[in-house]
């Protein structure tokens, strides 16, 4: 605390009563000095109506009735099939989307899921500023929710602060269980649509009523519920301002021209109170009403310009639209605009959101090469998968005869749901003689790979005598179909161990 | 460098004084539930000292109330694997190697159970792929000194070679040389006849002074023609395959001093469905017999 420098030059020492010196001196302690941690203040968003009122409860809606309904959406695949649409199934395990089917070692496509996800948010950030946090992240939309409830039992922002400050009537603890217990619903239907997408939807609800569902899911339901109800209900703002990493990266991702929620200062300023029918001569448009400030959801003042708490969420938009209209002024005080909009505003020219810039180019071109990559990738996958994998221990074998033996190990994957009737099948080495381990007699190539199964067979593949002496030889190994078509085959090495 | 805390123009937050290419940082306080949340970490660490093993002391350490322990938990893991594995071991007890081989859930189950049986007990010797080394046998070859049946297999996997077991598999070449019973001279004669079994002496007067001393001393256990016999596990002679080498100077130093490689009993170290187990992963390494 030394470090701290008196707001004004030491005054010369002077006498504060006859004889008494007067210290220039400042309690360390004293109740100026700034706290070291700072509790939250309550913040009571005020409604709005307004375009981007009504987008976010559009949003809203969409994306809560996508999280609770799709688990219940059934598609049928066949007997002994999950018939849920979307269902992760950690057992089997599978990862099933609609018609898509996703094995454990397809698990890059998760991967590349996950890459398209963050690659559309940095093109998003880039042309519209923080519009994930204000309208689509999950923090945001439930936060939305819970204040939504909120304002039906307790009011509107005015009625909100009032009751805070009663003293605890019979009133008030009933409009507070009332909140609490609706809060605690929806974030039990939160935790519980989560662990939907694991199980089968109504067996659960089920089983989750009548105690039957594993110890697991209703850990993870309580987990679920408690961060829902926490984050939502007490944390709200505190999550993107402390916990989100999100926002810091966004840093990145903005330039001059992307947009963000706005206070024109040139046209707003200098603000005052305005008396009706008095002119707007040399004054601005902001008439100090304080709507976007009791508007906001973060808690700050958007005319103070660019806060690393703001959200994008454009109600204060909305607020001040609605006293633009009341004080017959034009809309747009405050507005999703860019740096570089209101230079252009300020030499006169109509400001307008520059869609090609390199950096919205560049991640709308990885964004489609990435896409592309990963359809080209899933159009191409076989519905039956082929692995084959030479043994390297020993890296070949030398039989009674002389002649020279290799092995191969094939995993063959079905993920059809018929049983596939498959012949072993070796190319590119002539008069190979092959045989199975474990088959009866071990000269019987075919195998039957039942469907949603992994088959593991072991070829051996003896080289006949006169075969060119290399060290390796390019062998091609796989199955057939029953009528000779080669259905899936691996290029690998046959070692003679000639030097 | 004295830190130079000053009043943030815009903010009208103090600054924490250091400065970082024209960047400073501002010291704002922080949230209380931060706060909140490391007293609860403090008192969660008091709670963990408490029932998980957390101090160590000079001898020992704290054990905690809930007595948890990873050796405990490693126990009870393997038996857990163990019992989930009850099932299919009753499988490889039941049944009979051939129906093991020919039913493709017990098959797999044997070939995974083998092999890991493998990589624990027989790898030390026979490699970790089975390709042997010099005086331990090949398992992926078509050669089988004591026969590739499953049943043969399974057999000398539970009684073992020249090992302690009452019924082991047992035989011992005499040691021509060190012995006295034949001459140097014989023995190289003898080397030559050996060689001349897979086609590749040299030396034809040497295969014929030998023919008789081969009749005499070897055809006994190596039979007539050389071919062997696995009721001795005595090689056969006339192939490729050379499990102590073949070349000329190894084949007198067999002769001369004998081998007698050792392979232990299993039977009384690994249970029934691991010994079936064993015995099909092996007969897969090379097709079997």
């Amino acid at each position: 605390m030394t470090g701290l420098a008196p707001a004004e030059p030491h005054p010369a020492p002077v006498e504060a009563a006859a004889g008494v010196t007067r210290s220039d001196v400042e309690a360390v302690n004293s109740a100026t000095r700034r706290t070291l941690y700072k509790a939250r203040e309550p913040i009571y968003p005020k409604s709005v109506k307004g375009t981007f009122r009504r987008i976010k409860w559009a949003v809203m809606a969409v994306l809560l009735a996508i999280y609770y309904i799709v688990p219940f959406i059934r598609w049928d695949r066949g007997p002994g099939n999950p018939d849920q649409a979307v269902l992760v199934d950690l057992d089997r395990p599978r990862l099933y989307f609609f018609f898509i089917e996703l094995w454990p070692q397809e698990i890059y496509f998760l991967a590349g899921l996950l890459i398209l996800a963050a690659l559309s948010l940095f093109l998003f950030t880039a042309l519209f500023g923080r519009v994930w946090c204000g309208y689509a992240c999950p923090q945001t939309v439930w936060t939305d929710l819970y204040i939504a409830v909120e304002r039906m039992i307790e009011g509107d922002r005015s009625q909100r602060i009032r009751l805070s400050k009663e003293p605890w009537t019979l009133r008030k603890v009933g409009k507070r269980v009332a909140k609490h217990a609706i809060w605690l619903l929806i974030a039990i239907a939160t935790g519980g649509a989560w662990v939907l997408y694991f199980y089968d939807a109504p067996t659960f609800v089920a089983e989750f009523f009548t105690g039957q569902a594993p110890m697991m899911a209703y850990v993870f339901v309580g987990i679920l519920t408690f961060t829902t109800y926490s984050l939502a209900g007490f944390m709200r703002e505190q999550v993107c301002t402390y916990m989100c990493p999100w926002p810091r990266i966004q840093g990145a991702m903005v330039d001059a021209e992307s947009i963000s929620v706005t206070y024109l200062k040139a046209r707003g300023e200098p603000r005052g109170r305005h008396k009706k029918g008095t002119s707007w001569e040399g004054r601005g448009d902001c008439i100090d009403c304080n709507q976007c400030v009791a508007a906001c959801p973060m808690g700050i003042d958007i005319r103070d310009g660019d806060q690393l708490e703001c959200i994008n969420c454009g109600l204060c938009i909305d607020a001040c639209d609605e006293v633009m209209d009341k004080i017959e002024r034009p809309r747009g005080l405050i507005a999703y605009e860019s740096h570089k909009g209101i230079e252009r505003r300020r030499k006169g020219e109509t400001s307008k959101l520059q869609w090609l810039r390199s950096r919205t180019v560049f991640y709308a071109v990885i964004l489609v090469a990435v896409g592309s990559v990963m359809l080209a990738a899933l159009i191409d996958r076989a519905p039956l998968d082929l692995n084959v994998i030479r043994d390297r221990n020993p890296l070949y074998v030398r039989l009674a005869n002389g002649q020279i033996r290799n092995a191969y190990t094939l995993k063959i994957m079905n993920r059809t749901t018929e049983p596939a009737k498959l012949v072993l099948w070796t190319g590119g080495l002539e008069g190979v003689d092959l045989k199975v381990a474990g088959h009866t007699p071990p000269e019987d190539l075919s195998i039957v790979v039942q469907p949603d199964e992994i088959r593991s067979v072991r070829l051996l593949v003896t080289a006949p005598a006169g075969t060119p002496p290399d060290s390796s030889l390019p062998i091609s190994v796989g199955v057939a179909d029953e009528n000779g078509k080669v259905a899936a085959s691996d290029d690998t090495v046959f070692v003679t161990g000639a030097p | 460098m004295s830190p130079k805390r000053e009043k943030d123009a815009i903010t009208g937050v103090e600054t924490t004084g250091h400065e970082w290419d024209g960047i400073s940082e501002l010291d704002n306080p922080l949230p209380r539930w931060w706060l909140w949340i490391f007293y609860g970490c403090v008192v969660w660490s008091i709670g963990y000292w408490v029932v998980m093993p957390a101090w160590p002391l000079l001898t020992d350490y704290t054990r905690g109330i809930w007595g948890h322990s990873q050796r405990q938990q490693v126990v009870a893991d393997l038996d857990a694997l163990k019992a989930s594995r009850g099932a299919i071991g009753e499988k490889l007890t039941s049944m009979t190697l051939e129906q093991i081989e020919a039913d493709p859930t017990a098959q797999q189950a044997a070939l995974a159970w083998g092999k890991s049986a493998f990589g624990d007990n027989c790898a030390t010797c026979h490699g970790a792929g089975g390709g042997g080394a010099k005086g331990y046998p090949n398992l992926n070859d078509d050669v089988w000194l004591w026969g590739g049946s499953l049943e043969d297999i399974r057999h000398t996997i539970t009684v073992g070679v020249r090992s302690t077991s009452e019924e082991t598999r047992q035989s011992q070449m005499p040691a021509f040389g060190r012995d006295g019973i034949l001459e140097p001279a014989q023995i190289r004669d003898l080397s030559e006849y050996v060689l001349n079994l897979s086609g590749r002496s040299t030396d034809p007067e040497a295969v014929g002074r030998a023919t008789q001393l081969f009749a005499d001393n070897c055809s006994t256990c190596h039979g007539a023609d050389g071919k062997g016999n696995r009721a001795f596990g005595a090689p056969n002679l006339t192939d490729a395959d050379w499990l102590y080498g073949g070349d000329k100077q190894t084949i007198i130093e067999t002769i001369t001093k004998a081998r007698s490689g050792v392979m232990p009993t299993w039977g009384g170290r690994l249970d029934a469905p691991t010994i079936n187990a064993l015995a099909v992963y092996v007969h897969s390494l090379g097709g079997g017999e």
